[in-house]
């Protein structure tokens, strides 16, 4: 972090208000607290843990594809391996990770609240999510499944072997968890906004957690209905998706999609969110189209839900539906595009700190324009024909779900660090980083373009041996990439001890998170904040709107 | 297939042409709207980096004529991509009427392959260049998807319900086939070949396959079949049973019980055999048993073909119907 930054000339904390790490040690202060900090820490620690089981499985389907032949696993082991994968990833660390680590701690912070509206209700949200984790270590050590996480029937229903039931129950159960927390966020939003925090004033980062909000709670349950059908028929026969038994396997998808693109922007809207913060902090400026950034979060979220189809293109629905599909999805870019113009308009004539933050959040924005533009060539229909179910696909998602989400939270971590823990991390290896993750990931995924045009169908144990090159190359990329990854844990975990303290507001940012010492009281504030002007209120007169702002 | 690395696959149609400038194009348009984004933001980053002393002033936080252009003009740029990756889909997903027909069955881990002169394959499909070839496609367990990257074209392959795929390969060679929806343990190894034969050697290919006794065509084992399975028993024209007729059924209307019409497709002889309570034709009661556990696809296939042949033309091309 630059110099200029550490000198806040703020009064010492007030005595009587001990942070929130320090109050309790015990066991039980942690376990039963209803204090969104400290929840938010316990997600912290459960979501990088299945990043973890995640990322070994990511490692072994690399090692396994080094070789045409897939000599480290067998099919069936390859299966489980990616199956694994997918659903850990997605419901166990994606989904939770920013909204419920990140956004738990900041919301109430930003809006100037005690805490979100209902927090043992918060807590409840962390039980479910920890006992659908159970259970999937349980499927793990059990054996796995191998229906992939899109659970296409009548492949899970009728012919997958594994504990499917079981995993359907994990993630049916985890759902559970993502809903009462949007209904958490979206009452918090509305309800605890601090005296002058008006719809107007919100940061950016509020109005994409609302966006996301809305969609945990409209679509989670349509998965939840799906998956019981799904072990309905598995386990008791009842006819709904296998044509054998007089069910249409095409609603599922239908079902399943319905939720999970939606899903995809859950993943990504809280990242959005959190690039809006890391630029505008970075940059010392207001955002630039304040409104249009708010609103396409909302309309992102709106369209988002009209859009399923495209998974479908070649899976024999009407080609009207399929038409129609492709329009939506190319105006659901129209939204992000409008983001990514508006991140890069709020850098003109900025006051830049080119700090990890500000080098992540380029990261994502780099990455996730790669992500989108080729989810618009996949949005149009003779292409999607070729490309569909290939690498092609497995690029262009990784590029928003890993280089997007991923990255996102990363930024978000080094950048509300100092708050979360009171510690400043060291700027320089974090830099670097932020260097290695871009690298080992555009070489990770950047050749998974090319085997998808040139015909590599995805989740492949067994492939010809003219893709090998590419292959090679994307594992090398994974392993840098695992370092990258890797280098947070160790140096963010040194700073715990080893930091300097942090000061409240390290960035010289706005934001009422800021005001507030670093780490924060138990109750957030000494004082009730009262807002009196817009968000990123930074006035125009160099050097001098840097600290204190 | 080689084993050499290469860049691009290979064009085994027009329509694989057509795909690649498609992409080639939209890929132009896409790098001329994100490169000024990335330079762009490195150069503000750099220029404007906190160290430097320039010009700060008169720094605006929004513009609406510029927000409403990046919104627009990258989306009717875009719109014009989507008539035209449209324009092409539709194309494909609308077979010839003098396309030859293949039946196509697929079941874990293999592709099997019923040609109308009576050849069977499996795995390996052999067509003729230059001819319009149409796949019609089931599965017997989960849903599969025949995929021919050198065509750029796969479509789903589902249990219980046709579905078509239709080309015209225009260079002979030999092309992976590959399955791209996963389908349990072996997906990765249920392929193929298509060969592409120029027509005097698949007409000499043909032959030889009648030689070798694949001289009965899939019309006349299904009228074989026909008779085997008990259709005739009551579908003949000698039979007590008060069974609808079924010369000249197919591509014409059917007038259903519950007073819907359908076209007699493949698809609705498909599901009178194999789910005969699900369309019940109009003056006829719902006696027939079902033959889903009976038959296998291929006999269904056979069957239709059978039909087909007593019935009139493709569906909806009668004169006759479309007069009506």
């Amino acid at each position: 972090m630059s110099d200029a930054a550490l000198d806040i000339d703020r009064p010492d904390e007030e005595v009587e208000d001990i942070s929130y790490l320090r109050a309790g040690h015990s066991l039980g202060s942690w376990f039963l607290t209803t204090d969104h900090k400290r929840i938010a820490i316990l997600y912290l620690v459960s979501i990088t843990f299945f990043f973890l089981i995640g990322g070994v499985a990511a490692a072994l389907i690399r090692l396994d594809l080094l070789t045409p032949a897939g000599d480290l696993m067998t099919n069936e082991g390859y299966n489980r391996a990616f199956s694994l994968h997918g659903i850990i990833m997605v419901w166990f660390f994606l989904i939770p990770s920013i909204p419920n680590t990140i956004g738990n701690f900041i919301i109430p912070l930003m809006i100037g609240a005690r805490d979100l509206a209902f927090p043992r209700l918060n807590l409840l949200s962390w039980y479910i999510y920890i006992v659908a984790g159970f259970i999937t270590l349980a499927v793990v050590l059990g054996g796995g499944v191998d229906t992939g996480w899109t659970f296409y029937t009548p492949l899970s229903t009728m012919y997958a072997n594994g504990m499917v039931v079981a995993t359907v129950v994990a993630v049916f159960i985890s759902g559970f968890s993502t809903i009462l927390t949007g209904i958490n966020f979206i009452v918090t939003i509305h309800k605890l906004r601090a005296p002058g925090m008006t719809w107007s004033r919100l940061p950016l980062f509020i109005w994409s957690h609302y966006a996301v909000s809305i969609i945990f709670v409209l679509a989670t349950p349509v998965l939840a209905i799906t998956l019981i059908l799904v072990a309905a028929e598995r386990l008791f026969g009842i006819g709904v998706f296998d044509p054998a038994l007089g069910g249409d396997p095409l609603l599922f998808q239908h079902l399943f999609w319905f939720y999970s693109h939606p899903a995809v922007y859950i993943m990504v809207l809280p990242a959005m969110g959190v690039i809006s913060e890391l630029i505008t902090s970075a940059a010392h400026k207001r955002i630039f189209g304040y409104w249009f950034v708010a609103i396409a979060s909302i309309a992102i979220a709106v369209i988002g839900f009209l859009v399923w189809g495209h998974h479908m293109f070649v899976s024999g629905q009407s080609i009207y539906a399929s038409a129609f599909f492709s329009f939506l999805s190319i105006a659901v870019a129209v939204p992000s595009a409008i983001k990514v113009y508006n991140w890069t308009a709020t850098l003109y004539k900025g006051d830049i700190m080119i700090d990890a933050p500000l080098l992540f959040a380029m990261g994502f924005i780099g990455l996730f324009v790669a992500g989108g533009l080729t989810g618009l060539m996949l949005a149009m229909l003779a292409i999607d024909v070729h490309v569909h179910d290939t690498y092609f696909v497995v690029a262009h998602f990784h590029y928003i779900m890993v280089g997007g989400t991923v990255t996102a939270f990363f930024g978000a971590l080094h950048y509300w660090w100092p708050k979360i823990t009171g510690r400043l991390y060291n700027e320089t290896l974090a830099r670097i980083a932020a260097v290695v993750i871009l690298v080992g990931f555009n070489l990770t995924f950047f050749p998974q373009f090319m085997l998808g045009y040139e015909g590599m169908p995805r989740r492949y144990h067994v492939y010809p041996p003219e893709f090998q090159l590419l292959q090679v190359f994307s594992s090398a990329g994974a392993a840098l990439l695992a370092v990258g990854y890797a280098m947070p844990t160790f140096y963010l975990l040194w700073s715990l001890r080893r930091g300097p303290r942090a000061p409240a507001n390290p960035w010289g940012a706005t934001g009422l998170e800021w005001t507030t010492s670093s780490p924060p009281p138990k109750h957030n504030f000494t004082q009730q904040p009262v807002v009196v002007r817009g968000p990123y209120y930074y006035p125009l007169e160099h050097p001098a709107s840097r600290a204190n702002a | 297939m080689s084993h050499r690395f290469f860049l691009w696959p290979e064009q085994a149609s027009h329509h694989a042409g057509q795909v690649d400038l498609l992409i080639g194009a939209f890929g132009v348009m896409v790098w001329l709207l994100t490169l000024p984004v990335f330079v762009l933001m490195a150069f503000f980053a750099i220029r404007y980096r906190t160290s430097r002393d320039v010009n700060r002033e008169h720094a605006s936080s929004g513009n609406v004529w510029l927000e409403v252009s990046w919104s627009v003009i990258p989306f009717l740029l875009t719109l014009g991509f989507f008539v035209w990756a449209t324009a092409l889909y539709f194309n494909l997903r609308r077979p010839p009427a003098d396309a030859t027909t293949i039946n196509v069955v697929a079941k874990q881990w293999m592709w099997k392959y019923q040609h109308g002169e009576g050849a069977r394959e499996i795995n390996d499909l052999h067509v003729p260049m230059g001819r319009p070839v149409k796949l019609v496609m089931i599965s017997q367990d989960v849903i599969h998807s025949l995929y021919v990257p050198a065509l750029r074209i796969k479509q789903d392959v589902l249990p219980g319900r046709y579905t078509t795929m239709w080309f015209t390969a225009d260079k002979p060679g030999i092309y992976p086939l590959r399955c791209a929806e996963f389908c349990g343990t072996d997906h990765s190894v249920m392929g193929g070949r298509l060969i592409v034969m120029r027509q005097q050697d698949y007409a000499d290919w043909m032959a030889r396959n009648r030689d070798a006794g694949e001289d009965e065509t899939l019309a006349a084992s299904g009228a074989r079949l026909f008779r085997s399975a008990g259709c005739s028993g009551c579908h003949g024209a000698a039979s007590a049973v008060h069974a609808p007729p079924l010369e000249g059924l197919f591509g014409g209307p059917v007038g259903l019980s519950g007073g819907r019409t359908l076209i007699a497709d493949e698809q609705y002889l498909h599901d009178s055999i194999m789910l005969p309570n699900k369309d019940v034709a109009a003056g006829y009661r719902p006696i027939m048993p079902t033959y889903g556990n009976v038959l296998k696809p291929e006999e269904v296939n056979a069957l239709v073909a059978y039909l087909k042949d007593i019935g009139g033309g493709e569906p909806g091309t009668r004169q006759e119907d479309r007069d009506e």
